[in-house]
């Protein structure tokens, strides 16, 4: 047995797995519109590369790869492309963003597909295939895996299968069903990578799968590592602490200490997209919840969340959709949102199932928090910090090491949301950063204004001196004199820039009164809502522009 | 709607509750030694504190019955009742509750915000502003002189009134710390002391079964999750380690460390009055420190100053600190590297 070396804290929500379990996956049906967006994963949008009214094939690229950290978006069923547009997208804006829609016709003709050995080839180049696959990380963060990929003499490639949040089983399934396939595809992970060992990490609650996984291992080498079922062990860098004993330090990449890591997901994608040719345009999906037939389903990237779960038959009093789990899930506004690559879990809501939590108290102190804390953060202060609007000391407390798991909220006597008030503080902290260089580039510029007008007027004072100079028909003016005066000018314009900029000192935030500080909290969320919202629409525009002039 | 949203059924009140039920093992054996009086002595602090609670939650507008019942008011009630002497006449009790809620707690902000434990400050008004009333303990049934009735002891609680037969001296008596500490001066050893009836094996006759039932209390709210274990094992530990200091030095004129465990407000100081959330520090380090503190002063207090007990002292002087305690017991953030003890500059 692997010596475990367990991070801090953690949670036993109930599980709620059994329920989608019970059948195995089946496909979902193909249905009437396939709207897919082309920013589904980390990093710059896929720049569109169909017409409308173009015929597609299954698997044809519709979106390429814009930029290194970005990747391909293909069509996932045969048809007519019927628009790009903007559409609903699952992001917590709720804005919409460019999408393909396609109306499939029905005949799911393949593109040639083509199995690539890679064994044969250069690992870039093997990577720049993976990238025009579309493979990214189906964990749910959707970074491109080209990238993540780039790192040789790896000491330990980490496959995370520990799938720890409630109601979503569809690596559990996938493992049950596809053990296989998804070694093969860790087989070219460990290939391209070098990896010195290989551990996939499962949690306990996942026996079939943990079985199957060790079959499939047999004479591989990978090793099948069962850790303890807590949320979140399937938290990267917390499963990384609990397989290796390493800790990825704070703002750093796990390659810095000898390790990657990869869903187990993703590893099936990379065996589909290597050993048959075939793109990311399909995924394995939970549908749970309030539903009368909960169970996984493979679906296509595109399929309306709306049409989807008629297949599993939410109960009458559904109210509304869940993507994702019910620890760090996306409440879904639109039913009319695609499944993307990110989607692992679609919930059906009810006010049964998922009751609004109780009004907040204040809070007391009593640490249940920071026991709960997988960052070995303190929640509480943190929460004081960011109720103050003490956004320095909530840096200095590493705000940004927080996950936002949501173990802090799920303890709390108190129903205090403080994921929220993270959120909060983090977007707070983004804007005024913008707002800081954004105001430090205004000061730059007026700067060097005054310093060119300034100049200006000395080269012309200069000029009129030299000028009566001449008039006064001296015909050995002292040009030497003249230089030094207009450098003399220039600096002292240079230093009264210089000290100005040195008056200028940093806002700094305000105390306020604790009274009206839920008024206040609400108005700041709205903006901050609105800040985003704009921030959004310019990013779709420049997008758009992109578009029109590609 | 916003993730998470599934969250543990435990609220405020539940954690209260436990705390309350923790202490009726100790509660029940006061009554067997002592009488029903101190019956009433807390249920007169629990409606004093209720409804002060209530008038000052309705001057703030704040919602009555979700903060009422949270019984925060009670906990404080009920610590503030077991400190005190039961056969204190009615208006202590509600001066020192009311000092309580509406000073220690409210004045600070409420629920969460005191600085001070508030039952702690209701003490120490009360012990610094009527040191006579607070220092009139009930003898044990099986020590007083005279026994006086459920009926009679209310006499006297509510009339001041004494039985014709009997004076207040005849059913009270100084504790044993008290005792020992007034005996000490008169150049008696702890030997001769302890040798009078009002002590037993561990503390006093009586009071050594509360103390018992108080650790008993404190262990179950620690295998609850209520409590952590760090502040009552720093504070028993540096208390039995000082006393054990002092007793291995001149156990002629020092009592041993376990008579000091198991006398005074030890045991409720550790385990019900220290651990207050909103009043100690909230890192494990901090909470070590803390609990030493409190044991260290109160030994201290206990044995040269010139009060018989110095739990609440203590209490309120490292309460004080704990702002400090926590901006320099900060534990390391994972993925940043540091010492275990991590002090933050500001």
């Amino acid at each position: 047995m692997r010596t475990l070396h367990p991070f801090h804290g953690g949670i036993h929500p109930p599980e709620h797995k059994s329920q989608s379990t019970r059948q195995g996956i089946a496909a979902a049906p193909l249905p009437a519109r396939l709207v897919v967006p082309l920013r589904q994963h980390n990093g710059n949008p896929a720049r569109p590369v169909v017409a409308v009214g173009d015929h597609v094939l299954k698997g044809q690229m519709i979106g390429a790869p814009e930029g290194f950290i970005s990747a391909a978006v293909h069509a996932p069923a045969s048809g007519r492309v019927m628009a790009i547009e903007m559409q609903p997208i699952p992001h917590p804006s709720g804005l919409p963003d460019v999408s393909v829609v396609l109306e499939p016709d029905g005949e799911e003709r393949w593109i040639e597909r083509q199995a690539i050995d890679y064994r044969a080839i250069d690992p870039a180049d093997l990577r720049n295939r993976l990238r025009d696959a579309g493979v990214v990380g189906l964990g749910g963060a959707v970074f491109p895996s080209h990238i993540k990929l780039d790192a040789s003499g790896l000491e330990t490639l980490v496959i995370n299968a520990a799938e720890c949040e409630p109601y979503i089983t569809c690596d559990d399934m996938l493992m049950r069903e596809r053990a296989a396939e998804v070694v093969q595809g860790i087989a070219i992970m460990q290939h391209v990578m070098a990896a010195r060992e290989v551990l996939i990490g499962i949690e306990d609650n996942k026996p079939e799968a943990i079985s199957a996984m060790q079959a499939a291992c047999q004479g591989s080498g990978f090793e099948v590592v069962t850790v303890p079922t807590l949320y979140p062990s399937g938290s990267a860098k917390q499963l990384i602490k609990l397989l290796t004993g390493k800790e990825v330090p704070s703002g750093a990449l796990a390659p810095q200490v000898g390790v990657q890591c990869f869903n187990v997901a993703t590893a099936y994608t990379i065996h589909r997209a290597v050993n048959h040719g075939e793109p990311v345009i399909s995924r394995i999906v939970t549908l749970t919840g309030n539903m009368e037939e909960p169970r996984n389903y493979e679906v296509l990237i595109g399929t309306p969340v709306g049409e989807l779960v008629k297949v599993a038959k939410p109960r009458a009093d559904t109210s509304g959709y869940l993507m994702g789990g019910p620890m760090m899930g996306l409440p879904l506004t639109d039913p009319g949102v695609p499944v993307v690559k990110a989607t692992n879990c679609i919930i059906a809501t009810s006010a049964e199932l998922f009751p609004p939590p109780p009004r907040a108290m204040p809070c007391i102190r009593c640490t249940r928090c920071a026991q709960a804390c997988p960052a070995d953060l303190q929640p509480q202060e943190l929460f004081w910090f960011a109720k103050a609007k003490n956004f320095a000391k909530a840096q200095e407390y590493q705000l940004f090491d927080c996950i936002e798991c949501g173990c802090c909220n799920y303890v709390c006597p108190s129903h205090i949301p403080l994921v929220q008030f993270y959120r909060f503080a983090k977007s707070e902290i983004h804007a005024q950063e913008r707002d800081r260089k954004a105001s430090e580039r205004a000061r730059e510029r007026h700067e060097f204004r005054e310093f060119r007008l300034e100049r200006e007027k000395q080269e012309k004072a200069a000029k009129h001196a030299a000028k009566a100079a001449q008039a006064a028909a001296s015909p050995d003016g002292g040009s030497g004199d003249e230089a030094a005066a207009k450098k003399a000018a220039i600096q002292a314009a240079i230093d009264r820039a210089k000290a100005k900029k040195a008056a200028v000192t940093p806002q700094n935030v305000d105390d306020l009164p604790p009274e009206a500080q839920a008024k206040i909290d609400e108005i700041e969320e709205r903006r901050t809502h609105a800040r985003e919202s704009a921030g959004q629409a310019a990013a779709v525009q420049k997008s758009d522009e992109g578009q029109g002039a590609s | 709607m916003n993730s998470p949203l599934v969250a543990e059924k435990t609220a405020v009140n539940f954690i209260m509750l436990k705390v309350l039920a923790a202490l009726l093992p100790a509660i029940a054996a006061y009554v067997y030694f002592f009488g029903p009086a101190i019956l009433v002595s807390i249920a007169l602090a629990s409606v004093t504190a209720l409804a002060s609670e209530a008038a000052v939650l309705h001057l703030r507008h704040y919602p009555l019955r979700v903060y009422l019942t949270d019984g925060s008011a009670l906990v404080t009630a009920w610590l503030l009742a077991l400190s005190i002497p039961p056969l204190a006449p009615w208006w202590l009790i509600v001066v020192g509750t009311l000092f309580a809620i509406l000073v220690a707690k409210h004045l600070y902000g409420g629920l969460g915000n005191n600085l001070f434990n508030p039952a702690m400050v209701g003490f120490a008004a009360l012990m610094i502003s009527f040191p006579s009333h607070m220092t009139h303990w009930t003898a044990p049934d099986v020590l007083a002189h005279s026994h006086w009735s459920f009926a009679q002891q209310m006499d006297f609680m509510f009339g001041g009134i004494s039985p014709a037969d009997s004076k207040l001296d005849a059913v009270t008596m100084a504790t044993p710390l008290d005792t020992l500490k007034t005996q000490l001066h008169l150049e008696r050893t702890v030997a001769e002391i302890q040798s009078s009836p009002i002590f037993s094996t561990l503390s006093g006759k009586g009071t050594e079964i509360i103390a018992l039932l108080y650790l008993l209390g404190g262990l179950f709210l620690w295998q609850q999750r209520i409590i952590s274990w760090h502040i009552p094992a720093s504070f028993l530990a540096a208390m039995f380690g000082l006393a054990g200091l002092f007793y291995l030095y001149d156990p002629v004129h020092y009592a041993s460390p376990l008579f000091h465990l198991f006398a005074g407000g030890t045991m409720l100081g550790a385990f019900f009055i220290a651990t207050d959330y909103v009043t100690s520090p909230t890192t494990p380090l901090g909470k070590l420190i803390f609990g030493a503190g409190i044991g260290v002063c109160a030994y201290v207090i206990r044995v040269l100053g010139g009060y018989p007990d110095g739990i609440a002292f203590a209490v309120l002087f490292l309460n004080s600190a704990v702002p400090l305690i926590d901006a320099y017991t900060q534990p390391r953030v994972f993925g940043h590297a540091g010492k275990w003890f991590n002090g933050r500059k500001e």
